[in-house]
């Protein structure tokens, strides 16, 4: 865990209430699947939000605003301080996936597999990705995902764009494990449906974000787990729903 | 050179600035950030006899300064504490701890602290009788005269370390209970606990939190904690450890000068894991601002006549 200052270099919306912030400072240490807890103005508690990409010195973070927070984030401009804590959760391991893992995203859960989809790619796997939303104007991040050069395949609960469904509908692909983000319906579906094992990951509402108060406590197979510290991601063996 | 060293039932410590149960786990998250060896102590996370998961979540509201949790005394149990946490805890802290206790049942206060009391490295035992997450326990002992002292009598009988009952602010006359802690045997006094309240969400409209209610802490409770440190001061001759949204240096002050012969830092270092060390390095400065030699000096010392 690191305690740092970032300053904005841009916020803008890429869809339906959704943003993309890039950030300027440290992101040393800082891993696919990890989040950072961001104190804004007004607030006492801090918000996390998870690390969409990093490179070295620059930060971004895609998130959809549901609430005050996010609606404050939305309004931060350009040279903007943000102190975060970063490097906080487990992150998403990446030994384990084979050739051909496949990441599964729903809405706000895509975010993180985006970082993971470079690192994946880096390691010398193929990955594809399935990405699901409400609607069209919720969609993004597809071309990004395809600019990587992942087959991406696009579902939408209205049909209004890609295939029609949820991100469960679009599974009946080649894959050798699986790495998932989104809403807990949709991670129970993904369960469900899955053939291999693979890592997902899940949120909670947090008090500090980094395993100290006990705020964000679930059950699973292998004893309790603080979801901000022991996860947010947890693999398949493990969870009970 | 200020002397920031403060005592407790004779238990001398370095400042009075301790992490508040709860908020500090067993210490080894902070240790990852920091030598945790620059506090005064720190009061690990309320135990009980069995292992509890604690409330389901949603756990934690936001709340203007403030914030609200129902964790509802998530622990390994005392069996592990021993066992396991503590040998890890001495590795990163090397003064003696609070060991915060927690209960359902007389028997359970006895038996948790008992055994917690033979254990080298505990400061003393601080007795929790003012949880407000948690059934049939925890705060119903806090908050009558009569069930405090039965409390601290039965802990007193099996205990040689210093025993302060942490009282809970959801009652009408803290005074009186404070009281009748320290006719039972009380070394001292720990308050407050957090004050009950809950946030509704205005989409699903329901409680944020699946308790109900929660526990407000964060400098939103500070004025009332302080008003009720204030009470029980001029009410008891045993030392008190106050506590309640202290962020500041100078929160310690007001608090210590209130009657708090220490303080525990609680919400503050979970937004900011570093807060509990901060507070330690500024108070010199502070004290010196305000010409304060010893800190044990300014204890009470609002109260004139």
């Amino acid at each position: 865990m690191i305690d740092t200052v970032f300053t904005v270099l841009s916020n803008s919306p890429i869809a339906q209430n959704t943003f993309e912030m890039v950030l300027s400072g440290d992101t040393e240490g800082i891993r696919p699947g990890q989040f950072v807890n961001l104190k804004l103005p007004g607030y006492y508690l801090r918000r996390p939000i998870s690390v969409c990409d990093h490179g070295p010195g620059s930060l971004t973070l895609v998130y959809k605003v549901v609430g005050h927070g996010t609606e404050l984030m939305a309004s931060l401009e350009k040279g903007a301080a943000l102190d975060a804590l970063t490097g906080l959760g487990n992150g998403y391991d990446t030994s384990l996936p084979g050739e051909k893992p496949l990441l599964i995203g729903g809405g706000a859960g895509v975010p993180p597999l985006y970082a993971l989809a470079k690192k994946l790619l880096a390691e010398g796997k193929r990955p594809a990705a399935i990405l699901g939303f409400n609607t069209k104007s919720e969609v993004f991040y597809e071309d990004k995902f395809r600019a990587l050069g992942l087959e991406t395949f696009v579902a939408t609960a209205d049909g209004s764009y890609g295939i029609r469904g949820f991100v469960t509908d679009a599974m009946d692909v080649e894959y050798t494990y699986f790495y998932t983000c989104g809403p807990e319906p949709m991670l129970k579906a993904v369960y469900e449906k899955s053939r291999t094992s693979g890592q997902f990951s899940f949120e909670e509402r947090m008090g500090c974000g980094f395993g100290a108060c006990m705020g964000c406590t679930c059950k699973t197979k292998t004893g309790y787990k603080r979801v901000c510290k022991d996860g947010p991601v947890l693999t398949k063996e493990e969870i009970v729903w | 050179m200020v002397n920031t060293s403060v005592t407790l039932s004779g238990l001398t410590l370095s400042n009075p600035v301790i992490p508040a149960s709860g908020t500090f786990g067993y210490g080894y998250e902070f240790a990852e950030i920091y030598d945790i060896n620059c506090l005064g102590s720190f009061s690990f996370k309320g135990t009980t006899r069995e292992p509890r998961f604690g409330n389901e979540p949603p756990r934690i509201a936001e709340a203007p300064s403030g914030m609200l949790n129902a964790v509802g005394l998530q622990n390994p149990g005392i069996d592990k504490v021993i066992s396991e946490e503590l040998p890890k805890l001495r590795k990163v802290f090397h003064k003696p701890v609070v060991a915060n206790i927690s209960g359902f049942s007389i028997d359970e206060y006895v038996e948790c602290c008992g055994r917690i009391d033979k254990e080298e490295g505990v400061g003393l035992v601080e007795v929790n009788i003012s949880c407000p997450n948690v059934h049939n326990g925890g705060m119903s002992f806090g908050t009558s005269p009569e069930s405090a002292a039965q409390v601290t009598r039965a802990v007193k009988a099996v205990t040689r370390k210093p025993v302060y009952m942490k009282l809970s602010p959801n009652v009408t006359d803290i005074a009186a209970i404070a009281r009748a802690c320290e006719d039972a045997g009380a070394d001292g006094i720990s308050l407050i606990n957090t004050l009950m309240g809950m946030r509704i969400d205005l989409k699903r409209r329901a409680p944020v939190i699946r308790n109900v209610t929660g526990g407000l802490s964060g400098p939103a409770v500070f004025p009332v904690a302080l008003r009720m440190v204030w009470q029980v001061y001029e009410a008891v001759n045993i030392p008190i450890i106050g506590m309640g949204g202290i962020t500041t240096a100078e929160d310690v002050m007001e608090m210590m000068l209130a009657g708090a012969a220490a303080v525990e830092v609680g919400a503050a270092n979970l937004v900011d894991p570093f807060a509990s060390k901060k507070i330690v390095e500024a108070l010199p400065a502070v004290m010196e601002k305000y010409h304060i030699e010893n800190l044990t000096d300014i204890i009470g010392g609002a109260h004139h006549g």
